[in-house]
């Protein structure tokens, strides 16, 4: 009798492991590439004139896009202001109330509203907003962004209560508590890690959106506090950079791009850290 | 020890001609009971039979399912608690459950799980709370187990603990009667003592009434025994009789462990 030859078989076996590595490498290489540039590119750029001071004229070296990085925690916080009230009280409706057909309705139309492309939300706000008030402004900018995270944070919230075990809202309602405290006291309590990690990916999400902004707050050069007014935001000022014809403002933008990347990252490793947390306080 | 004397104690709950439909499927039919006060009551019957469902129709909990709904009539020490104007949350107040799964609030000490009911409800006397915390876990008998660390996280406990914190949880509002729905199945044999030895000890004050899957639980902590089948109250009488000499046949077979 001979042993039976398996050599077909493993060499399907290698060749597949081989393959599913070299994908899993292909999702990994764009960030190191993008990393790669970008730190090649912006780094000599990136100083604390490049946080502090506004951008300066062609042919002057040096200056930054401090206007730009105030400008997008100005326009994010707008959004969040927006966005986060909406998002997360539409998400304890979809997970605690309504009927059936009326979720489904709303979940769909949520799911749709995700899939819009920037873009078109730039000119639904610029129809709705900017042309009415006869102006780009810093709360159009702001409006657009929150518009975009309302879906954003009401799926991810729903997901998160839903995640909260029945048993928990059965124990506080079996205690006469009434469904309103039930739902504030208990249920958002215990998934309340779980909806300020939606809503900062969802911050996360809208930081680096170019397209809506240039419909809306439109960008400046200056130091601006006016809402009614255009603002400066981070990706506003990149583009503006990036298709400009000067060596100088393309190493601005390499630079801002960096920092935005950066920011978008340190939002990604906080979420990160704050789930880690919540699993470490289960295990206790 | 359980008790033989039936009609001589005032009932704390009754339920006339009571019937449940979830949607279009019924799931208790006809059913009318006298529930003794400061007494245990154990409902037993095989998967399925709507003891559960009799359970929550008592505190009203049924109606978190959507599209339930009852007929009849069921009163606690006289008052209707299906009436119109009787808010649910109200009914709960008076009737506390317990679950199968113990279920302590995560985000929550010890202390905390004990107090909450209080707490959402408006009391804020702190003196009260102390008070009162100490009062519910010495009923629960689980006062020396955590009178050192009431502020530890209330998921730090073992399982038992864990179930006899959420008796605590329960009693802490100080209901009239008291709900419990499989409270020790999830337990293992010695945790299982505790909380029937506890639940003897609970009815010089409360009236009890216990879903178990378990028969020998059954004999060993209640003074009468419903047993429902199908969605019906099959036999319903003291617990030694409904174990050694019960009038219907369907009720021996169960009891004997022939089916179920």
């Amino acid at each position: 009798m001979t042993a039976p030859n398996h050599s077909w078989r493993k060499f399907k076996n290698v060749f597949m492991q081989a393959l599913a590595l070299v994908c899993a490498l292909l999702v990994v290489a764009p960030l190191v590439l993008v990393f790669y540039h970008l730190i090649k590119e912006g780094f000599s750029a990136i100083n604390w004139a490049f946080f502090t001071q506004l951008p300066k004229p062609v042919g002057e070296p040096g200056g930054g896009m401090g206007n730009a990085i105030v400008g997008t925690f100005v326009v994010l916080a707008q959004a969040a202001l927006l966005g986060v009230p909406v998002g997360v009280l539409g998400g304890v409706f979809l997970s605690e109330f309504g009927g059936s057909k009326l979720n489904w309705a709303i979940r769909f139309a949520a799911d749709i509203l995700n899939g819009v492309p920037s873009i078109t939300w730039g000119i639904v706000v610029y129809a709705l907003m900017v042309v009415p008030m006869k102006g780009f402004s810093a709360l159009a900018g702001g409006v657009v962004l929150g518009m975009m995270m309302i879906p954003l944070v009401m799926r991810t919230t729903e997901e998160v209560l839903q995640l909260v075990p029945g048993g928990y809202r059965e124990a506080a309602l079996a205690l006469g508590i009434a469904k309103w405290k039930t739902i504030v006291q208990i249920v958002i309590r215990t998934a309340l890690k779980g909806i300020v990690t939606g809503v900062l990916l969802a911050l996360a999400r809208v930081a680096g959106e170019t397209a809506p902004l240039l419909f809306t707050a439109l960008g400046n050069q200056h130091w601006s506090h006016k809402l009614n007014e255009p603002i400066s935001a981070m990706p506003l000022q990149i583009f503006n950079y990036a298709i400009s014809p000067y060596d100088d403002w393309h190493r601005q933008a390499w630079a801002g791009a960096l920092v935005l990347l950066l920011l978008v990252l340190s939002i990604n490793v906080g979420v990160r850290f704050l789930t880690r947390d919540r699993f470490g306080a289960r295990n206790h | 020890m359980p008790t033989d004397s039936t009609s001589t104690l005032t009932p704390a709950l009754t339920a006339r001609d009571l019937a449940v439909f979830f949607g279009s499927h019924q799931v208790l039919k006809n059913v009318s009971i006298d529930i003794a006060a400061k007494a245990v009551t154990a409902i037993i019957g095989p998967s399925g039979c709507g003891k559960s469902t009799f359970l929550r129709s008592l505190n009203r909990m049924h109606e978190l399912v959507p599209e339930a709904r009852m007929t009849g009539d069921i009163r606690l020490f006289g008052d209707d608690i299906y009436e119109r104007n009787v808010e649910p949350v109200i009914v709960r107040r008076r009737v506390g459950m317990v679950f199968q799964k113990s279920n302590p609030f995560p985000t929550m000490s010890i202390a905390e799980n004990v107090t909450v009911g209080l707490r959402l409800n408006g009391l804020r006397d702190k003196k009260l709370l102390t008070e009162r915390t100490e009062q519910s876990l010495q009923m629960a008998a689980l006062w020396d187990e955590v009178k050192d660390r009431l502020h530890a996280p209330a998921i730090s406990l073992s399982g038992g603990q864990q179930q006899r914190l959420c008796i605590a949880r329960a009693l802490a509002v100080q209901p009239e009667v008291l709900l419990m729905d499989e409270p020790a199945s999830a337990l293992d044999p010695l945790a299982t003592q505790k909380i029937e030895d506890l639940i003897i000890e609970l009815k010089k004050d409360y009236t009890i009434v216990i879903v178990t899957h378990n028969m020998q639980q059954a004999a060993r902590v209640s003074d009468f025994t419903a047993f429902f089948y199908l969605g019906e109250l099959v036999e319903f009488g003291p617990t030694k009789k409904i174990f050694t000499n019960p009038s219907q046949k369907r009720t021996e077979d169960y009891v004997t462990g022939r089916f179920g």
